[in-house]
């Protein structure tokens, strides 16, 4: 169901965990939505047709050039994560935790009654609230493909950290339910999420990790991933490959198709020989797998 | 086990307890918020122990220490009630908002051989680490002059609803974001003796301030520049950096990376050469137990609870180190006020450079001083009026 490669949208948002000189080079050349555009028609015409991207405001309009052009873009796939959390994490610096959620519900409603009225929150208050933020966050992709739908990472770690273990039981459902799609957890905490998954019955959960060859925040520890690849049933995609590129491509990748139980990797690229030159890599790596 | 209760959740504190809570050696034994709903809702998803006071939570459970991420006029007050208590205390910076207050929370700790720490996060990240080290090592000789910013998108329109736009209650720039690289400072160049040029600018804000630039002197000579600005959203999020130059070199670092240049006269630590060094993140950070927005958030908190395991009073950003930086803080907030600059035009009032500063120890010498400046304003005015006299008689 998942492509062997997923294309990322770290570097169009000046994400780059190597230099803030690099972030800021990439925000300026993919401020033009055109730009964006681009690398991901280089990514599709090589033949990537998953798009794992956050739900940053302009997003929406990658969504809107997709939906423009059916014919051309017919096998083009979103894979959503949300919620965008620095959007959140600015608002409540600015508006406090309770008048951020009430920012970012799409109405009015009972929430800002309860809270106003200064009651305690039921649970299908809460319940309520967590799908209205959902909907609103998927609002941008109305009419697309969206097979799996990401939880962000910030937040799957926070609530597990915090013991709020039915919150992923919750999204899980509304996302089924609502969207016809899996539910998908990012994570830099496998090895703890998944016995938390387990526990909430969430069977053969796919979920996204820190997986590479030096380690780079895996928390947890190298053995305990290890541990899990090998007698976890899990579906796991695997992110940072190239440890921000502390790994070259092909040392980077040849180490994860040893691993075992790797579905996916999502990797970002900025230009079509970089694109293509993973692609291969992938290629040559997991036919040698087969073989 | 260590028992804590966290105090606040408000950003910080929610992050703080996610961490402790997946600690393997720390049991979660409260929470305290003084909103009622919020306590609510953790209670009831997370199992965990509830208090909307927290005085009730220190009667009631038994505890070794406590983290408070309260607002920062609520610091001092609870502060010395969790020492009073006999407790070991993490708390969020700033420490308070007055320098006398951390000093007298630091005396009352150090009193009780208590364990504190202050949230400055920075030191426990890789590459401001690395600085650190390369100064221990006189890597660039002797630093000449430091540069220390932090930008990012917190108030970008007029109007904001919390405690964080109220000075009153320590929000601002100046206590919020400023306090990141002065404390980089402190941490590297120590306590500065004065500061001038401060400048406490608004771009959006109407109670507080949202730029910080100020010149920062220090006992042996050298100087600091701050730039501080939170109202930058060509930042995506909160950026703080350093640069330090040196008679032998100059270094460059933020989270991501550290760059250093050493001169062909310097002595390279191991693993550096003459010319251009780059360290990345990738190498510099250590694996945490549990990671949620960065190692070093991780880090810090591993770091208290083993301070408080073994007992250990002395350590990084204790009330002591964070009493520096309040010092600081407090200076600026004064040499702002104050209206001491060098004109252009010669005619105004023009302090020699060395007066133009802020002590950060002597308030009477600073009234003192004011006053002579009155004095000499005046007696600046009274010569001109006679000028003019004399020029529109003749």
């Amino acid at each position: 169901m998942m492509d062997k490669l997923l294309f990322g949208d770290n570097q169009f948002f000046g994400v780059n965990h190597m230099s803030e000189e690099k972030a800021r080079a990439q925000a300026m050349r993919f401020q033009d939505i055109d730009a964006v555009m681009a690398v991901l028609d280089a990514a599709y015409d090589e033949g990537i047709h998953t798009f794992m991207c956050t739900t940053h405001d302009r997003i929406a309009e990658v969504c809107d050039r997709v939906r423009a052009q059916p014919d051309r873009y017919s096998e083009f796939t979103f894979f959503p994560c949300m919620p965008y959390a620095h959007k959140y994490a600015n608002a409540v610096t600015e508006s406090g935790m309770l008048g951020a959620v009430r920012r970012f519900l799409p109405e009015e409603g009972f929430i800002n009654a309860a809270i106003r009225g200064g009651r305690s929150m039921a649970t299908k208050d809460i319940e309520g609230m967590a799908t209205l933020l959902i909907d609103a966050e998927m609002a941008m992709f109305r009419g697309l493909r969206t097979p799996v739908i990401w939880m962000q990472n910030i937040v799957v770690d926070l609530l597990l950290g915090l013991g709020v273990d039915e919150a992923f039981r919750i999204f899980a459902d509304h996302v089924r339910d609502r969207y016809d799609a899996e539910p998908g957890f990012i994570t830099m905490n496998l090895p703890a999420l998944l016995d938390v998954l387990e526990r909430q019955g969430i069977d053969n959960p796919i979920v996204c990790a820190n997986i590479n060859k030096i380690g780079f925040r895996m928390s947890g520890g190298m053995d305990a991933y290890k541990d899990a690849l090998q007698n976890r049933r899990c579906r796991v995609v695997a992110m940072s490959v190239f440890a921000s590129g502390a790994i070259p491509p092909r040392e980077a990748l040849e180490w994860i198709y040893e691993q075992p139980n790797i579905h996916s990797v999502v990797f970002g690229a900025s230009s079509r020989a970089n694109i293509r030159n993973t692609r291969e890599l992938v290629d040559e790596f997991t036919r040698a797998g087969q073989g | 086990m260590i028992r804590i209760a966290v105090v606040g959740l408000g950003k910080m504190g929610l992050s703080h307890l996610a961490m402790l809570r997946a600690h393997p050696e720390v049991e979660l034994a409260a929470v305290v918020d003084s909103t009622p709903y919020m306590v609510d809702v953790l209670s009831k998803y997370s199992g965990l122990r509830t208090f909307t006071d927290m005085s009730r939570a220190l009667q009631e459970v038994e505890l070794d220490a406590v983290v408070i991420a309260t607002p920062t006029r609520l610091h001092v007050q609870m502060v010395r009630e969790a020492l009073e208590n006999g407790l070991h205390v993490f708390c969020e910076k700033p420490l308070c908002l007055t320098p006398e207050d951390s000093e007298s929370l630091a005396e009352l700790a150090a009193s009780r051989g208590l364990v504190t720490q202050v949230g400055y996060h920075n030191r426990f990240v890789g590459a401001f680490r690395e600085v650190r080290n390369l100064l221990d090592m006189g890597a660039i000789g002797r630093v000449t002059h430091a540069l220390a910013e932090a930008y990012g998108p917190v108030v970008l329109k007029p109007k904001g609803g919390t405690w964080r736009s109220q000075r009153s209650e320590g929000g601002g720039c100046l206590y919020d974001y400023a306090a990141h690289p002065v404390d980089l400072l402190s941490w590297y160049l120590g306590a500065p003796s004065s500061v001038g040029g401060t400048v406490l600018g608004q771009v959006f804000s109407a109670e507080t301030e949202d730029e910080v630039y100020s010149t920062l002197h220090y006992p042996d000579g050298s100087s600091a520049q701050l730039s501080v600005d939170w109202s930058d959203e060509s930042y995506r999020k909160m950026t703080t950096r350093v640069t330090l130059w040196g008679t032998e070199g100059r270094i460059f670092a933020d989270r991501q990376e550290c760059q250093v240049y050493l001169r062909d006269t310097a002595t390279c630590p191991p693993g550096y050469e003459h010319g251009w060094n780059v360290r990345y993140t990738t190498e510099l950070t250590d694996e945490v137990w549990f990671y949620l927005r960065g190692e070093e958030y991780s880090a810090q908190l591993d770091y208290f609870v083993h301070r408080v395991a073994k007992e250990q009073p002395d350590g990084l950003n204790d009330f002591a180190s964070a009493a520096v930086t309040d010092r600081v803080l407090d200076t600026m907030t004064r040499d702002a006020a104050s209206s001491r600059v060098t004109t252009t035009s010669g005619s105004g009032p023009a302090p020699a450079p060395t007066s133009s500063r802020t002590s950060t120890g002597q308030l009477t010498a600073e009234l003192l001083r004011r006053a002579l400046e009155g004095v000499r304003r005046l007696a600046t005015r009274a010569k001109d009026a006679l000028v003019s006299a004399r020029r529109s008689r003749k």
